[in-house]
C-alpha cells in the first residue's frame, strides 16, 4: 500500500493547472519528448551493431539447441558422430554397392568421396532447412523478447556448422581408415568451411524471410532440396554420371558451378589425396568466393528488410 | 486510499474517447509530466493461417486460391481497434477486461513485438515484456537457462555472472537440493515457474509490462515476487500490468485502462475503473 500513496503524492504534486502539452497531437508530443517509434527497423549499420552486441546470446543459442537435441537420447551426445556415421553408411548401401554410382573409383577413393560429400552437403541442406523454421518455428521466442531478429537463422547455421564439426572426427576417421594422411592442402579446410557457412547463413536468412511469410515452404523445401542434392554429384562423380546419360558439355558446366558442387569439390580436393585438381571446375575459388559474398551479404539484406514485419500472425 | 487515487484523477487530453465514456473524468491536463509511452490510434490484425474457413477440401481450396490470389484460407482478426492514450513517468497502469479482449496484444504493441496495422506507438527506450518463457529450453539444466534466458533479454555476460547467485536464490530451486544442474523438464510447474520469474525480473526495464506474472509459485514465493515488482517499479520509468485479479491491480496500479472487445471502454484512475468493471461483470 505504501509505494501506492507514494507514488500518488509524487505525481499529485506534478499536477500543474495548464499544461504546456495541451492540443498538441500524439505525434507532435511524441516528437517534443523525443519519444521513438516502438518496433521500427534500425539503419542497416546499426542493426549490424546490434547484432555484435548479441553475439553471445547467438552462440550460446546455437550450443543449447545443439544440446537440447539428443539430451533425451540414451546414448546422449554420442549421436552428434552416429548419425552423420549412420547417414553415409545408408548412401554407400545404396550407391556404393546395390546402384554402381561409383564409376572408376576404388573403395578405398569412393568412401572417403562419399562420406565428404555428405557431410559437406548435409551442412547446406540443414542450414537450409533450419533457417526456413527460424522464425516461424520460433514465433514465441520473437513475440516476447527484443533481439534483432537476422540472431536466429544465424544461429541455426551455426548451429549446424558445431554439428559438421563433429561430423568432420568420422570423416578424420575414414579418411585415415583408407590411407588418406594429414597433408598440407589439409589447410584448405578453414577457407573452404568458412566460405561454405557464409554462404550457408545467406541462404537460412533468405528461407527465413521465405518462411515467415509462407510457412508452407517447409513442406516443399525438403523436395527441392532433394533434387539439387542429386543434381550436384554427392554420391557419384557428377561428370562421369552426366557423360554416361549423354548430357550436353553446358549441363555440366553449369552443374558443376552450383554452390553445393563447388563446396564439395573444394573439400574433397582438400582432404583426398589422389582428388586432383583436374576434378575441379574453373575458377573454382572465384566460385566459392563469389557465392559466398553475394548470397551473405544479400541474404543479410533481404532479411533485414523485412525486420519489422516479423512475428506478426 | 481511494480519496489518494482520486487525487490523481490527472490525465491527457488525447485520450478523450474514452472520456466520453466515463464521463465523470478530470479534464486537467497534466503539466511538467514526461510522457513515456503514447499510442496513437493503434490498431493491430492478426493474420491466421487455416482457421475453419481455411481447411476443408482440397477443391475448395483450390477454388479460393483462384478467386483470391492473395492468401488463401487466411482469417483476420481485428485484435486492437483505434487504441489511444499517454504514460507517464512514475506511473503504473493496470490493463482490464474480459478474455481475448486485446490486453496482451496491446502489450505487445506497445513493446514493438507486433506490428501495428494502423496508428503508431511511441515509446521512451525500450519496453519490455516480463517474460523469458519462450528462450528457455526444458531440456536444459536451470543453470545453462538463467545464462541462455539472460542473454536472450540482452543482458551481458558479466552481468548475468553478477546476478547468476541472486537469481537461483531468489527462485529457491536449490532449497530442496541441487535442482539447479538437472534439466528443466524434471521441474515441477511451480518450480519452473519460480525459476522463469527469477530469470525475467532479474533485468532492469525502462517501461516494464506483466503479463500476468504475478500469479506463480507459492504464497511465499507470490509475496517475494510482489516486492521484487514494487522494487522493479521504483526503477522502471513506467509500469503496465494485466491481470484478471482486481486485488493485485488494486495493490500495484494507480491508473487503469479498461479494453472491451479491442477498444478503450475506460482509461482512468483505479478504483473508479474497477468499480465500473465490477458493476458491468456483475460481480
Amino acid at each position: 500500500m505504501s509505494t501506492v500513496s507514494e507514488i500518488t503524492h509524487d505525481s499529485a504534486v506534478a499536477v500543474s493547472p495548464t499544461s504546456p502539452d495541451d492540443g498538441l497531437s500524439p505525434a507532435e508530443l511524441a516528437r517534443k519528448h523525443g519519444l521513438s517509434v516502438s518496433g521500427a527497423r534500425v539503419g542497416l549499420g546499426d542493426y549490424v551493431r546490434q547484432m555484435w552486441g548479441r553475439r553471445h546470446f547467438i552462440l550460446a543459442f546455437s550450443q543449447a539447441k545443439l544440446t537440447a537435441q539428443y539430451s533425451q537420447a540414451k546414448l546422449g551426445q554420442l549421436w552428434q558422430v552416429a548419425t552423420p556415421l549412420l547417414n553415409a553408411a545408408v548412401y554407400f548401401f545404396i550407391f556404393g554397392l546395390l546402384l554402381g554410382g561409383r564409376g572408376e573409383m576404388k573403395n578405398d577413393m569412393y568412401i572417403p568421396f562419399l562420406v565428404t560429400g555428405v557431410f559437406v552437403f548435409t551442412f547446406t541442406q540443414n542450414s537450409a532447412m533450419a533457417g526456413v523454421r527460424a522464425i516461424s518455428g520460433n514465433l514465441g521466442l520473437v513475440r516476447a523478447l527484443h533481439f534483432p531478429r537476422a540472431s536466429l537463422p544465424i544461429s541455426f547455421s551455426l548451429q549446424q556448422l558445431q554439428q559438421l564439426l563433429f561430423s568432420m572426427i568420422v570423416l578424420l576417421v575414414v579418411l585415415l581408415g583408407f590411407g588418406h594422411f594429414p597433408a598440407l592442402a589439409w589447410v584448405l579446410i578453414i577457407p573452404v568451411l568458412a566460405l561454405q557457412f557464409l554462404f550457408n547463413t545467406g541462404l537460412a536468412l533468405i528461407m527465413a524471410r521465405m518462411g515467415a511469410k509462407t510457412p508452407d515452404l517447409a513442406q516443399l523445401l525438403p523436395f527441392i532440396l532433394r533434387t539439387w542434392m542429386y543434381a550436384s554429384g554427392v554420391m557419384y562423380p557428377l561428370e562421369h554420371m552426366l557423360a554416361k546419360a549423354g548430357a550436353h558439355s553446358w549441363v555440366s558446366d553449369l552443374l558443376l558451378a552450383n554452390p553445393a558442387a563447388v563446396y564439395m569439390d573444394l573439400m574433397r580436393y582438400a582432404l583426398i589425396n589422389d582428388y586432383s585438381s583436374a576434378n575441379l571446375p574453373p575458377h573454382v575459388w572465384a566460385l566459392a568466393l563469389g557465392w559466398a559474398v553475394l548470397v551473405g551479404v544479400a541474404g543479410f539484406v533481404y532479411f533485414w528488410k523485412a525486420e519489422e514485419q516479423y512475428g506478426r500472425g | 486510499m481511494a480519496e489518494q487515487i482520486l487525487d490523481k484523477a490527472a490525465k491527457d487530453g488525447t485520450a478523450d474517447k474514452a472520456d466520453a465514456v466515463s464521463g465523470t473524468m478530470s479534464t486537467t491536463a497534466a503539466g511538467a509530466r514526461i510522457p513515456t509511452v503514447i499510442a496513437d490510434d493503434v490498431h493491430i490484425v492478426y493474420r491466421v493461417n487455416g482457421g475453419p474457413r481455411g481447411r476443408g477440401s482440397a477443391t475448395a481450396a483450390l477454388s479460393r486460391m483462384l478467386r483470391r490470389k492473395n492468401a488463401p484460407g487466411m482469417r483476420e482478426v481485428h485484435a486492437v481497434r483505434g487504441v489511444t492514450f499517454v504514460a507517464y513517468r512514475g506511473e503504473s497502469i493496470g490493463l482490464i477486461g474480459s478474455n481475448g479482449s486485446g490486453k496482451s496484444t496491446l502489450l505487445k504493441a506497445v513493446a514493438g513485438l507486433l506490428p501495428t496495422e494502423r496508428g503508431k506507438v511511441y515509446t521512451d527506450g525500450q519496453p519490455s515484456l516480463l517474460g523469458v518463457n519462450a528462450a528457455l529450453m526444458n531440456d536444459l539444466t536451470g543453470e545453462r537457462n538463467v545464462i541462455l534466458g539472460g542473454l536472450a533479454m540482452g543482458m551481458s555476460r558479466e552481468q548475468i555472472r553478477e546476478r547468476y547467485e541472486d537469481i537461483v536464490d531468489f527462485s529457491g530451486i536449490n532449497e530442496k537440493g541441487d535442482f539447479i544442474t538437472l534439466p528443466m523438464r524434471t521441474y515441477s510447474s511451480g518450480m519452473a515457474a519460480r525459476l522463469r520469474f527469477s530469470i525475467a525480473a532479474a533485468k532492469d526495464h525502462d517501461v516494464l509490462m506483466i503479463d500476468e506474472a504475478l500469479a506463480t509459485g507459492d504464497r511465499k514465493f507470490q509475496k517475494r515476487s510482489e516486492a521484487r515488482i514494487r522494487e522493479l517499479r521504483k526503477d522502471a520509468g513506467t509500469v503496465f500490468l494485466v491481470s484478471h485479479n482486481n486485488k493485485s491491480i488494486r495493490d500495484t496500479c494507480d491508473r487503469v485502462l479498461w479494453l472491451e472487445k479491442g477498444e478503450l471502454l475506460m482509461d482512468g484512475p483505479t478504483d473508479e475503473v474497477i468499480k465500473a468493471y465490477e458493476k458491468e461483470t456483475g460481480k
